[in-house]
């Protein structure tokens, strides 16, 4: 994408991952048909992907465990993507055989979080998802690598932008044709983002790269904007902001969708999607959730009856 | 894309004024001397104390008196107060006040539905408080709302922010905050605005005052800061929801804001943890749970 006047991407893509990693970090397990319903409703926002669920043993990720049922069931609109998580080759065979054209897989930039996660090293984790890669590139199914820890770990603390560089560099050599940077614990700012960025930046094209910014300690829209102020152009967000934080009690996770579309559309940068459609969606499955929405624009719309 | 940053902001705290008038229970006054005490102990240097209007249309105000003189007022920290006219702000001096702010606005309809005036009779009642203050030597800070959005005109126009703060510039503010006052405005406004106003005022004279209603706070302040806007406004525990918009945030939180300058490498002298505390008393008395994203994460770095 061409830059504008201002130096910012003229469009940026939207990567809603509510249905997937919003979902996952509630506590209310969601009926498979309301799952259906909320992608569904995403399909007609706009949105050019959208990450509908994981491949992953149900024993670890309950809310995942109709993940056959819910791939099946959703509407395909085209022009969408609709990734699925597999961390696994078994996960990968199960997610073609329901019908997945996309994947992604999850490395970390902290061993301990790795460790801690899924229960091996991060280079034995680059190993599991080569031989998904593989697989992958063997059928035509392009693979989204994340990056989790880019900003920060909950064990390990600070974490080195060298070592970010060095696992978005192994994932991308392998053949994910993006990588999304994670704060998972949000506990980046504008200077430790900036910093991250520019060690990635030698390693992996500008254009290859995401950010997927949690709200944990607010700071999310702020990063998000140095990112694009850096030329970053594809970014994660959630519907209503689901999905809390695992690693601290009752704190925020994801960003809302909501609030990073009112921003770019304030920018003049256009993302294709449409805003009011996206707090109808947020508005359905925070009341299937029977939990307040965490995006300001939706709770300030609501209020001024703007919706 | 973006500049350098400053190498030190203020940070001017107004919870005790703007954030507990937008609150809806009225706080006794030992609770707000207290909360104005703590603030004294985390590195602030501005604290802003009270309103010296009347009690009539602002009941959380009404101790205005007592605050002032019941307060630990530490060398080195301004505590300035509202003055909405000549009655207040000798009300003010009498009751110990060193420093007073005069708010105007970017719209005719919110000055109207606000104070029943126009922008022009608004700034010649002022008049009178300023020429009180500069025989008094007492140093005056203006304010200009509805900068990036009204909730009565919709959008406003850049150049009407640049002539009213020029306006109160000239009359003989030290500093200009600039007032997202219903939290519309994004780092898209935000820096159309501050082109078009730091023509007429200088940068080193402007601060930002921005609230959350939107979540756009943080992201609106850093395009300032890159901008060369130094002073930014903010309350403890993200006190004062929105009046305009029943149930929504409204005041950025000073927690959340000192978290990034923090990771900006930027100097504020202020204490994270002290004023993170500062915010558990209040929230407490006020049987509210923070706005304050950062003091609700337990998750420690």
């Amino acid at each position: 994408q061409e830059p504008q006047a201002s130096g910012l991407p003229e469009y940026i893509k939207i990567v809603e991952v509510g249905p997937r990693d919003g979902l996952q970090n509630e506590k209310v397990i969601v009926p498979t048909d309301i799952k259906i319903e909320l992608i569904n409703q995403l399909s007609k926002t706009g949105l050019p992907a959208i990450e509908v669920t994981s491949f992953v043993s149900s024993k670890w990720v309950p809310q995942m465990a109709d993940h056959k049922e819910v791939m099946r069931g959703i509407e395909r609109h085209p022009g969408v993507q609709y990734p699925v998580l597999t961390p696994n080759l078994q996960g990968f065979h199960s997610a073609i055989a329901a019908g997945a054209t996309e994947v992604s897989v999850f490395g970390a930039a902290s061993e301990s979080f790795s460790k801690m996660n899924i229960n091996c090293s991060i280079e034995e984790s680059i190993e599991k998802f080569e031989e998904v890669t593989k697989s992958a590139r063997n059928m035509n199914i392009p693979v989204r690598g994340y990056v989790s820890c880019a900003l920060g770990c909950p064990y390990e603390g600070s974490v080195v932008p060298d070592k970010v560089a060095e696992v978005s560099k192994r994932l991308y050599s392998m053949g994910c044709y993006e990588i999304s940077l994670g704060d998972t614990i949000g506990v980046g700012t504008p200077g430790s983002m900036k910093k991250m960025l520019e060690a990635v930046m030698k390693e992996i094209p500008l254009s290859a790269l995401a950010v997927h910014c949690h709200d944990t300690y607010g700071q999310a829209l702020a990063n998000i904007l140095t990112a694009i102020q850096m030329g970053v152009a594809v970014v994660d967000s959630s519907v209503a902001g689901l999905g809390g934080c695992p690693y601290a009690k009752g704190a925020t996770g994801n960003v809302a969708t909501e609030d990073v579309i009112y921003m770019l559309n304030g920018l003049g940068i256009n993302t294709g999607v449409n805003l009011y459609a996206v707090m109808e969606a947020g508005n359905f499955i925070c009341t299937a959730l029977n939990k307040k929405t965490n995006s300001k624009v939706a709770q300030a719309s609501f209020s001024t009856g703007t919706i | 894309a973006s500049g350098g940053y400053p190498k030190r902001v203020k940070v001017v705290e107004v919870g005790p004024r703007d954030g507990l008038q937008n609150e809806k229970n009225v706080v006794p006054t030992p609770v707000k001397i207290n909360l104005i005490n703590m603030l004294s102990e985390t590195g602030l240097q501005v604290i802003e104390a009270t309103s010296f209007v009347s009690p009539k249309w602002v009941p959380q105000m009404a101790d205005h008196t007592e605050v002032m003189q019941g307060i630990n007022k530490l060398p080195g920290i301004s505590y300035p107060v509202l003055t909405p006219n000549l009655k207040g702000f000798q009300a003010a001096v009498a009751a110990g006040a060193k420093e007073v702010s005069i708010f105007g606005a970017a719209s005719e309809l919110f000055t109207k539905k606000n104070i029943n005036c126009s922008i022009e009779e608004s700034l010649e009642r002022f008049d009178e408080v300023m020429k009180a203050a500069r025989e008094a030597s007492i140093p005056v800070r203006g304010y200009v709302s509805c900068v990036l959005g009204c909730p009565y005109e919709g959008k406003i126009s850049a150049a009407k922010v640049a002539e009213v703060s020029k306006k109160m510039y000239s009359m003989g503010c030290y500093e200009i905050s600039l007032g997202d006052t219903i939290g519309v405005g994004t780092p898209g406004s935000m820096k159309e605005m501050l082109t078009v106003v730091m023509k007429e005022v200088p940068v080193g004279a402007l601060a930002v005052h921005c609230h959350d209603t939107y979540g756009q706070a943080l992201a609106n302040i850093l395009v300032a800061l890159q901008m060369g806007v130094s002073v930014v406004d903010a309350s403890v525990a993200g006190l004062g929801g929105c009046p305009y918009a029943q149930g929504a945030s409204g005041n950025v939180a000073t927690e959340d804001l000192v978290y990034m300058l923090n990771g900006l490498g930027i100097h504020t002298g202020v204490d994270l943890q002290k004023l993170m505390d500062t915010g558990t008393f209040i929230c407490n008395a006020l049987n509210r749970r923070t706005n304050s994203k950062v003091s609700q994460a337990s998750c420690r770095l």
